[in-house]
């Protein structure tokens, strides 16, 4: 499964333009980078920079304009690559999680990995439970996502995505949309998650989780990487101007 | 006061009782109420089908291809049918393109399906665009395919959205079926014209016809409002249960 070098992510060049009438954006601008197995890379930077749209292409969920992706060393932007089946492997976690309403905890995180035939129904339900069990919400599984306060929802999101088994997370902004209370109680569930050696990609304003648990940090600009290394180098000696200006403003 | 209760009854054994015409008018019935069932039956088919494509095409950000072909074909059919009278569509299907079927009810069925299938069409694709873009990446963010995502996640979701617009639907299949007289198919409202034609009384067969219609629709709407409560309550008693 890893490659020689540990890499699980190569990113080559890859460029992201959307097209609407009368307006083209330049989303991501020839980004090129790797993930390591294990590592943690949280993204960083102002809003509309692109971070969720590099986030979002590498499962795929934005088609690239350009470059390339290697996921395990298959090429996720060639022609012949079936994306389904390296989803499955990719995990991801939205800023408003996504549940489904229509079914209850439990078939929430049991439809994908029953219908993809990963495991049996009672596999799936037992994996569940012990999934739940780990994050404190055993007792809400046959609750539905509406019953649920925000901190639970995204909780809940977070280890559906875990019942594929996923060589990688990715987690976009995961506690944006939560009130301030809340925002602890899943930061404690990444931190976990990370402690137990998932591979990581995380977009967040949340700089103390970034200090606390990055092997990386990247700092976006207008579509690409304009300064990138570990918390320490990014936080306490920072070189470019852009992101001087923008810690200056969320620290 | 007493002869005009006779008067009335008189009539209405003219209308109903004589001649076993009771028999003609539940025939008459099954007509309206076949042609109905069949053409929503075609319709919702039709509808699915057709509210797929346009939708999966409007997602797609590259345009062309099969599906951008397709896509045109459902585009000119919703628009032909919606901008023609449904008469005027019946008399095309019966006199030019089904010229040489005798199966009036084929014939009736088939228009009355394909008209309701770009009604439905819409109906259904404004019930899967409603449904958050969301809900759709998370499925497909879980390796589910476009097919597995729309069957478990996005259509259960659609459906509650758009039961209300299908029951007007049906509705007003059901009304519009009262034309059918004109390829001389024998419904309640053919029933209507010749009971008028035979006593030359009007009052009682076309009222009586009129009532059919409306207790039938009542019907209708009550079932309707019936199932929309059930799935309504499937959440909150769901909500309850914990
Ligand atoms: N589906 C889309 N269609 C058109 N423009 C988009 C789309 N998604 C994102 N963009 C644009 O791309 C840029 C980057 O967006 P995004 O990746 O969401 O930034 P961030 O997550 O850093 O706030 C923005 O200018 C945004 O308006
Ligand atoms: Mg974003």
């Amino acid at each position: 499964m890893s490659q020689e070098n540990g890499t699980l992510i190569k990113v080559e060049d890859l460029q992201v333009t959307f097209t609407e009438p009368g307006r083209t954006v330049h989303a991501i601008t020839g980004l090129s980078t790797e993930i390591k197995q294990g590592e943690v890379v949280v993204v960083i930077g102002p809003s509309g920079c692109g971070k969720s749209t590099f986030l979002r292409t590498l499962n795929m969920l934005e088609t690239p304009t350009a470059g390339r992706i290697f996921f395990e060393g298959q090429d996720l932007t060639s022609e012949e690559c079936d994306v389904n089946v390296h989803r499955q492997k990719i995990g991801m976690v939205f800023q408003h999680f996504n549940l489904f309403p229509n079914m209850n905890v439990k078939k929430n995180m049991t439809l994908a990995p029953v219908q993809l035939k990963k495991k049996t129904q009672a596999e799936a339900d037992e994996r569940a439970m012990e999934l739940l069990r780990r994050v404190g919400l055993d007792d809400r599984a046959g609750a539905f996502p509406q019953q649920l306060s925000g901190g639970q929802k995204q909780r809940v999101a977070i280890v559906r995505a875990l019942m594929m088994e996923p060589d990688v997370m990715l987690f976009d902004e995961p506690t944006s949309a939560l009130d301030p209370e809340m925002v602890g109680e899943v930061l404690d569930v990444m931190k976990e998650l990370a402690k137990g050696g998932m591979t990581m990609v995380v977009v967040t304003h949340e700089m103390g989780f970034a200090r606390e648990v990055a092997d990386r940090v990247i700092f976006m600009s207008e579509g690409n990487i304009m300064e990138e290394g570990t918390p320490q180098e990014i936080f306490e000696h920072p070189k470019c101007d852009r992101l001087k200006d923008f810690l200056s403003k969320v620290l | 006061m007493q002869e005009w209760f006779a008067e009335i009854a008189a009539d209405f054994t003219q209308s109903f009782i004589d001649s076993d015409r009771w028999k003609a008018l539940l025939s008459g019935l099954g007509v309206t109420l076949l042609i109905t069932v069949l053409a929503l039956l075609i319709g919702v088919v039709l509808g699915v089908l057709v509210a797929v494509v346009r939708s999966s095409y409007d997602q797609k950000k590259k345009k062309g291809g099969l599906l951008g072909v397709l896509n045109t074909l459902c585009y000119i059919y919703i628009t032909v049918i919606r901008g023609t009278p449904m008469m005027v569509q019946l008399l095309i299907m019966y006199f030019v393109i089904m010229v040489s079927s005798t199966n009036t009810m084929l014939v009736a069925t088939l228009s009355f399906g394909i008209n309701s299938g770009a009604y439905l069409a819409e109906i259904i694709r404004g019930g899967i665009m409603a449904v958050d873009k969301g809900q759709s990446e998370a499925g497909r963010s879980l390796g589910l395919s476009y097919v597995q995502t729309m069957r478990f996640i996005v259509i259960p979701q659609a459906v509650k959205t758009i039961l209300p617009a299908l029951g007007n639907e049906l509705i007003a299949l059901l009304k519009e079926t009262s034309i059918v007289n004109v390829i001389g198919m024998k419904d309640i409202t053919k029933w209507a014209i010749n009971v008028q034609g035979r006593t030359y009384q009007a009052f009682m067969p076309f009222i009586g016809i009129a009532a059919i219609y409306l207790v039938i629709v009542i019907v209708l709407t009550k079932l309707v409002s019936l199932m929309e409560r059930r799935l309504a309550n499937d959440v909150t008693r769901k909500r309850d249960s914990h």
